[in-house]
């Protein structure tokens, strides 16, 4: 692609996405009163991330089985509280170690 | 070296691996919609998001207006400006203007999660350690995938695919375990979610979007029916 049609283009989406990111953390900075407020912001990250991974989750590998694999993999994991690199790895080859289930069988 | 600081990295480091293997699709398809491989990894040192970058590259293909590419980033990056807002209560007095300033460059979905789970407050040292890790996997991941996409077996791609979602389960999951009323939002996000996905008409709603029409209500519900104690919160 041409620079000169390019750069507009690198400008706009990082200026766009660096300005929401920068300005609430930067001018919001009293601790807040509103109960209501404060538990909406708690229970923010949580349902964001559900939201995320779910279905998403299950499209992530290209074959749904091996998803499933590598998501119960993990679930089981994080109910025990294991560390975020644990969690990650062991579901990347749980689907790693279901493909090759299903090459062979 | 700085202790927090080691901690942070520490934490960034599954970060970074989720990052590498969905910023190395992101540098494939760069690719094919006509960016060379500098201009893809520029976008991605630049930008740090994943829908976002992806949702950019049939607009600059297309020659889109810029209002509109603006107006695509905005709706789909809009959950970050909530995730900033919810992450400026966590911040320790070593976070001033100027440290704000850098760090909420890179609040990612992911940084943010693992930022909030932290028990008490985070300073800069945490903070600028968790996010360099994940910020070079990204950009390394988008220059790999970008100058040798077709090397990597399928395999080991599809496997690395489900790295960011066991990382997204290893957070919500033990407080989920704990407290029943993240239990339930988690559950009322996820059913949400469940019907942008499946629901025909509702299905067509962007994901950025959809995201938002998740997360907001079951929190907003969740706050209504079990406002959060104390320990919760910290």
């Amino acid at each position: 692609m041409k620079w000169s049609v390019f750069l507009p283009y690198l400008a706009v989406t990082a200026g766009v996405t660096y300005l929401i990111r920068m300005l609430p953390m930067t001018l919001f900075r009293k601790e807040i009163k509103s109960r209501f407020i404060r538990s909406f912001l708690t229970y923010i990250p949580y349902t964001v991330l559900g939201a995320m991974t779910f279905p998403d989750v299950l499209y992530s590998t290209g074959d749904m089985r091996t998803a499933i694999c590598g998501v119960a993999v993990a679930v089981i994991l994080a109910w025990r509280g294991r560390s975020l690199l644990t969690v990650a790895l062991a579901a990347c080859c749980a689907v790693a170690l279901a493909q090759g289930a299903l090459l062979l069988f | 070296m700085n202790k927090s600081f080691l901690q942070g990295i520490r934490h960034g480091l599954p970060i970074a691996l989720g990052y590498l293997s969905v910023s190395f699709a992101f540098g494939m398809k760069a690719l094919s919609a006509g960016l060379t491989v500098l201009q893809a990894v520029l976008i991605s040192m630049t930008n740090l998001t994943s829908a976002g970058q992806v949702a950019a590259l049939p607009l600059m293909a297309a020659g889109a207006p810029l209002a509109e590419m603006a107006l695509t980033q905005l709706t789909i990056n809009l959950r970050y400006a909530l995730m900033s807002l919810s992450l400026s209560r966590k911040l320790d007095g070593s976070m001033g203007t100027l440290q704000r300033m850098i760090f909420s460059f890179a609040n990612t979905d992911e940084i943010f999660a693992v930022a909030s789970s932290q028990p008490g407050k985070v300073g800069k040292h945490y903070l600028y350690g968790l996010i360099l890790t994940p910020w070079f996997g990204w950009t390394l991941g988008t220059l790999l995938g970008a100058a040798a996409g077709t090397l990597l077996p399928a395999f080991v791609r599809s496997a690395l695919g489900i790295a960011l979602y066991g990382m997204f389960l290893a957070i919500i999951l033990p407080p989920a375990r704990k407290w029943k009323p993240i239990r339930n939002v988690i559950a009322m996000a996820v059913l949400l979610s469940l019907c942008f996905r499946y629901i025909p008409g509702l299905n067509t709603v962007s994901p950025g979007f959809a995201i938002i029409l998740c997360a907001v209500p079951a929190a907003a519900l969740g706050a209504a029916l079990y406002p959060a104690r104390e320990e919760e919160q910290e």
